[in-house]
């Protein structure tokens, strides 16, 4: 018998793993916050979810189809960046606000470049970043406080974030002789009382947007995303690490090295930025100490923000910014070739 | 520092070593026709010094080495020529090969079963017996021995590293021969010990094959110098300079050779055609190769002289299954693919490998989501993904500057990809590229 062979170049096998894999494990590592989100934050938390997710996934077929490309919506990486934006939005949004955010994040953040793998700037980020310039009302009102609890004793001051109180209560304490008595002895109590919130920060009973307050669900994600190998620990542990680093120098009402590092740890959006965002494949250094750097980049601009910025929280523009560096990041920072001098 | 027993990067294929690594070896019966290219090594090709019509006898020279980077070739049946001509080669390309056709058993060029001490040998003598014997490196690579065992001036060697690491997936002819002719293959590392003279000799053995490990120690408990090192199993570990550091910590410099940092590394095949050759002054006519896949019957571990046809050994394991769509000569990972099975066996073919269509399948090239894995895992530290972006994009120089020739083309970056990039292909067409463009003199 004559028989003829495939013939290719080696290698002949392939790792079974693959983009959807990786996204959809993705999916399941942001499905307990989720679930959280509605917990904390009711009903609605999940119908901005689906239209956000929705309207990612239309946003992207519709460029496919006008770039005549194969319509690969089906590998999760559109619902990622959903998931992402979603996450990010109070839960008390008008509904078309995620979809004019999601519309946007994919078609500029993404498809413009080429598409997936070509994107600089995380898509969701970018989303998020066009409603913060556009509609910053809608973008910082958390009307729902939070069922089961707030912070104690701070609701003196009517912000329903813990970095909103925070940035109100720093500038009423560097500026007190503006404020009045009453107010600068509430910010002290303010301030003095975050370290009792730990554990409200920790499981989330808090306000903010509806995928980043329980830093116990993003970790328990952030977990299996790491024993799958699909995030490491260099990006997420430099950026934490250096915020928390710099906050306990740099917040503190009693001069240096006073702040309240765990405090700003577990505020903010930091741990979602961290482990899913900052963490984005695609929009991230691919050499070890680029990745080191890149995290400590994104730890340093997320504290300025914080503490000396216009706005209380700055993980998403730390990223955003920090994106734009990973070219520069990945050239620098190649590791020395085996052999090599 | 600590010194890590291993090297940094690197992956798990699937082994698939279960389908023969409990398979003793078994002498295939002699075929009826050898192919026998003249060219099995790197280096110059041998001369071929038969002509058709000639009657040649099993072992009689039928190629001669004309330059030192070289080595004979020799009839492996006795019979008669019946063409001297263009033939395909495993490796690729038609190569000039010696076709003969057997006539009868084996009729000895000359008496191969009188054993001579290696104490009564010289070294130069024991070197012209290597090379006589026509011995290239059996790992695969086939770079003549003889050559590796004449380190020029000024290089000393310090540790000989025998390579039982095996680590291409499905093949288990090293780790059968290890276990089945442990006597020999110490036998033929210490003439090779002999001839560089050194005092530290380690056999790397993947932990995978504890049998062969257990033997060989119990067999070098009186001996000095010699150690067995069990490594933890991964892909490449049995690329020479990834051997080197995992059992010496020592890293050969890029661009260089592994006696640059006083080391030489000799596979376990090769230590045992040493001994063979160097002992009963017999040449290399036989090999053993694993016939082994999904797309193979029964898989084998097969003696089988040079120049047998892969369709004859791919029989003598009950031929394909349904499925076979894939054949390649060597392992899944640096193996070369055959377009059809009417190809020889060479010197350094260590399997044979049949995969099924499924595993055949060439999935769809998605684009770089810059994962990094290929990164994770390059054993030479380089980055394949921005290497291959470059060769894509006709930026030869770029991809040079960041290593192009570094790469040793293990595919494990291509093995590794989410999005089955052709990454190693890509840095395979690009070397060749460069080559082009700057090379042309040669």
């Amino acid at each position: 018998m004559d028989k003829n062979f495939y013939v290719s170049p080696s290698p002949h096998i392939k790792d079974r793993d693959s983009i959807p894999k990786i996204m959809y494990s993705v999916i399941l590592a942001l499905v307990p916050a989720g679930v959280g989100a509605v917990y904390f934050f009711g009903i609605r938390a999940l119908y901005v979810i689906i239209i956000t997710v929705l309207s990612a996934l239309v946003s992207e077929a519709i460029c496919q189809k006008i770039m005549k490309r194969p319509v690969t919506i089906t590998d999760g990486s559109a619902i990622v960046t959903g998931i992402l934006l979603a996450y990010n939005l109070p839960a008390e949004v008008p509904f078309w606000l995620p979809v004019v955010g999601a519309f946007f994040g994919i078609v500029i953040g993404k498809a413009v470049f080429g598409g997936l793998g070509f994107n600089p700037m995380n898509p969701a980020l970018i989303g998020r970043a066009f409603l913060m310039a556009s509609w910053p009302v809608y973008m910082t009102v958390f009307n729902t406080v939070p069922k089961n609890g707030t912070l104690s004793g701070i609701s003196a001051i009517t912000s329903a974030t813990p970095l909103n109180v925070f940035k109100h209560a720093r500038e009423i304490l560097i500026n007190s002789s503006s404020f009045s008595t009453q107010q600068v002895t509430e910010a002290t109590n303010a301030m003095s009382q975050f370290s009792s919130s730990y554990g409200s920060l920790f499981w989330g009973k808090v306000g903010g947007c509806l995928g980043e307050t329980s830093a116990a669900l993003l970790l328990l994600g952030a977990v299996f995303l790491m024993y799958k190998r699909i995030i490491g620990w260099k990006i997420p542990f430099s950026y934490i690490g250096t915020v928390a680093l710099l906050s306990w120098i740099f917040s503190g009402n009693d001069g240096l090295f006073s702040g309240d590092a765990l405090f700003h740890v577990l505020s903010g959006g930091l741990i979602l930025g961290a482990f899913f965002m900052a963490t984005d494949m695609v929009t991230s250094p691919i050499t070890f100490k680029g990745r080191i750097f890149f995290g400590i980049g994104c730890g340093i601009i997320t504290v300025i923000i914080r503490l000396w910025g216009g706005y209380p929280e700055g993980v998403s523009y730390s990223i955003l910014l920090m994106n734009l560096t990973v070219p520069l990041l990945d050239k620098f920072s190649r590791p020395k070739t085996f052999g090599g001098k | 520092m600590l010194l890590k027993k291993s090297f940094k990067g690197g992956a798990h294929p699937p082994e698939g070593k279960h389908y023969s690594e409990h398979k003793p070896i078994e002498t295939a019966p002699l075929p009826d026709t050898v192919v026998i290219p003249v060219q099995q090594h790197i280096g110059a090709p041998a001369e071929p010094i038969v002509k058709k019509g000639d009657y040649v006898k099993t072992g009689q020279p039928i190629s001669k080495a004309v330059k030192f980077v070289s080595v004979p070739c020799h009839a492996s049946v006795t019979g008669t020529i019946t063409a001297v001509e263009k033939r395909p080669h495993p490796l690729g390309a038609k190569v000039l090969s010696v076709v003969i056709k057997r006539e009868e058993e084996d009729q000895w060029f000359e008496d191969y079963s009188k054993a001579t001490s290696i104490d009564d040998l010289s070294v130069d003598e024991i070197k012209n017996r290597i090379q006589n014997a026509g011995i290239a490196g059996m790992g695969g690579a086939a770079f003549p021995t003889h050559v590796k065992l004449s380190p020029p001036d000024g290089k000393t060697i310090d540790i000989l590293i025998i390579n039982g690491v095996e680590c291409e997936p499905y093949l288990t002819s090293d780790h059968r021969l290890m276990v089945e002719k442990p006597d020999e293959v110490l036998k033929g590392i210490q003439i090779l010990q002999k001839i560089v003279n050194v005092q530290k000799v380690i056999i790397g053995i993947e932990k995978n094959k504890p049998d062969a490990i257990k033997i060989l120690k119990d067999k070098i408990s009186g001996l000095k110098n010699i150690s067995v090192l069990p490594l933890n199993v991964k892909y490449p570990q049995g690329a020479e300079k990834q051997l080197i550091k995992a059992s010496t910590g020592r890293e050969v410099p890029s661009g260089g050779l592994p006696m640059d940092v006083g080391a030489l590394v000799h596979n376990v095949g090769t230590a045992f055609a040493v001994y063979e050759a160097v002992t009963f002054n017999k040449p290399l006519i036989e090999r053993i190769v694993t016939v082994t896949g999904e797309g193979i019957k029964e898989p084998k571990n097969v003696k089988v002289r040079i120049g047998t046809s892969f369709k004859y050994l791919v029989d003598f394991c009950n031929g394909y299954t349904e499925n076979a769509s894939k054949i390649i000569n060597g392992g899944p990972m640096m193996g070369i693919a055959q377009k059809n099975d009417d190809v020889p066996v060479i010197k350094g073919t260590s399997g044979i490998l049949v995969l099924e269509k499924k595993q055949a399948d060439l999935p769809e090239e998605q684009p770089c989501i810059s994962c990094a894995r290929c990164v994770d895992v390059c054993p030479m530290k380089l980055l394949p993904s921005h290497i291959a972006t470059y060769v894509e994009h006709d930026l030869i120089d770029d991809a040079y500057k960041l290593g192009l020739f570094d790469c040793m083309e293990c595919g494990t970056c291509s093995f590794i990809c989410p999005s089955k990039r052709h990454l190693v292909q890509y840095i395979k067409y690009g070397k060749s590229q460069w080559n082009k463009k700057y090379r042309k003199a040669d």
